[in-house]
């Protein structure tokens, strides 16, 4: 009986819970800092280059395909990409089309 | 209060129709990807449907999916799991202050944690600050359930169909998550501390991977986002004295 449900009782406990309670303790923490606070300054200046820090590891470790390809063309596409984002308004659009655009071409041209 | 709870419905949609969004479409590809990955690592497809509801954060199921496969016992998942969970705290706790009023009661901040992951913390952070704050917390019910359920929805219909996508296919789609949030995060940052500390997890994420790729997020985190603070608050005690001095 419990063997049929055992992978569900694993994802609740080691997916559901282990996830979880640091979501609750950022609502518990999250209370207790005011808006223009001191100490949210920091709290967001740590979400941010955590969250940077997981997106920077994918276009630099990338999983599947995209682990055959040459670093210097993820790079290149996302920085060259990013350079005219900035320079062109920050606009969100060109931000995501620029440096797709860059990684098909260069995929062309390597010959993927 | 007819015309209270009739707006507050209005905001809950509004919030909803956020999924009609370059961001939320981005990630729909990615949990098509998740499925993928999870058929080729032995789940039932009712087993990944119940994952990606109850944990809502692409890393972690990754990295539950990889430990169950490798034989790993329940303990050591937990360990796993959580350690790359731990950044929910910095996020949950970035955007609480902005979504809740000092009337929304905690029991409701604490289920409307649960769909904060980064596509909808990128949201939060980009459209909160237009929303009248008492209709924020519906606001954003409306899209982070929307999410959650069009998410798992997307695991339970792809489930084995994607992996037949061809590997360029996956691959370009697999680019478009982080350069989406490159320019998204960049587009929203309002203060110089959080470009600061954009720079500083860009900077920092790869480094530390090739140190210390168990806790190479948490450290980059926490010390980047601590340099960029400490950075930013010498800049401002600066410009505050120079403020002075023109006086």
């Amino acid at each position: 009986m419990i063997e049929d449900y055992w992978t569900f009782i694993v994802i609740a406990v080691a997916g559901f819970l282990a996830t979880d309670i640091w979501r609750w303790l950022g609502v518990v923490a999250g209370n207790r800092l005011n808006e223009e606070s001191e100490a949210l300054y920091w709290v967001r200046a740590v979400a941010t280059a955590l969250v940077m820090a997981v997106t920077a590891k994918l276009i630099v470790f990338p999983n599947g395909m995209l682990a055959d390809t040459p670093l210097w063309l993820r790079l290149g596409a996302a920085g060259i990409g990013f350079a005219v984002f900035l320079v062109t308004g920050r606009k969100v659009a060109v931000g995501v089309a620029m440096p797709m655009g860059l990684l098909i071409a260069g995929l062309w041209w390597i010959g993927v | 209060m007819s015309r209270v709870s009739g707006s507050a419905l209005s905001w809950f949609f509004t919030g909803m129709r956020g999924m009609i969004s370059l961001p939320a479409l981005i990630l729909m590809t990615s949990i098509v990807g998740f499925s993928a990955f999870a058929l080729e690592s032995g789940l039932t497809r009712a087993e990944a449907v119940f994952m990606s509801f109850a944990i809502w954060a692409l890393p972690a199921q990754v990295i539950l999916v990889g430990t169950m496969a490798s034989g790993a016992n329940i303990a050591a998942c937990f360990l796993a799991v959580t350690l790359s969970s731990i950044r929910m705290t910095p996020m949950v706790a970035s955007v609480i202050p902005e979504i809740r009023t000092r009337r929304t009661p905690t029991w409701a901040l604490l289920i409307l944690s649960h769909f904060i992951a980064i596509t909808s913390w990128v949201f939060a952070i980009t459209t909160l600050r237009n929303v009248p704050r008492e209709y924020r917390a519906i606001y954003f019910a409306g899209f982070g359930v929307t999410l959650t359920t069009c998410g798992t929805l997307v695991v339970a219909t792809f489930y084995g169909i994607a992996s037949s996508f061809p590997p360029v296919v996956a691959g370009v789609l697999f680019f478009l998550t982080p350069v989406y949030f490159n320019a998204s995060i960049w587009a929203s940052a309002r203060q110089p501390v959080v470009k600061l500390a954009f720079v500083m997890g860009v900077v920092l994420g790869p480094l530390l991977a090739l140190v210390t790729p168990e806790f190479d997020v948490l450290y980059a985190g926490i010390g980047g986002g601590t340099i960029a603070y400490l950075i930013d608050r010498i800049r401002r005690k600066k410009k505050r004295c120079g403020a002075g001095g023109m006086r």
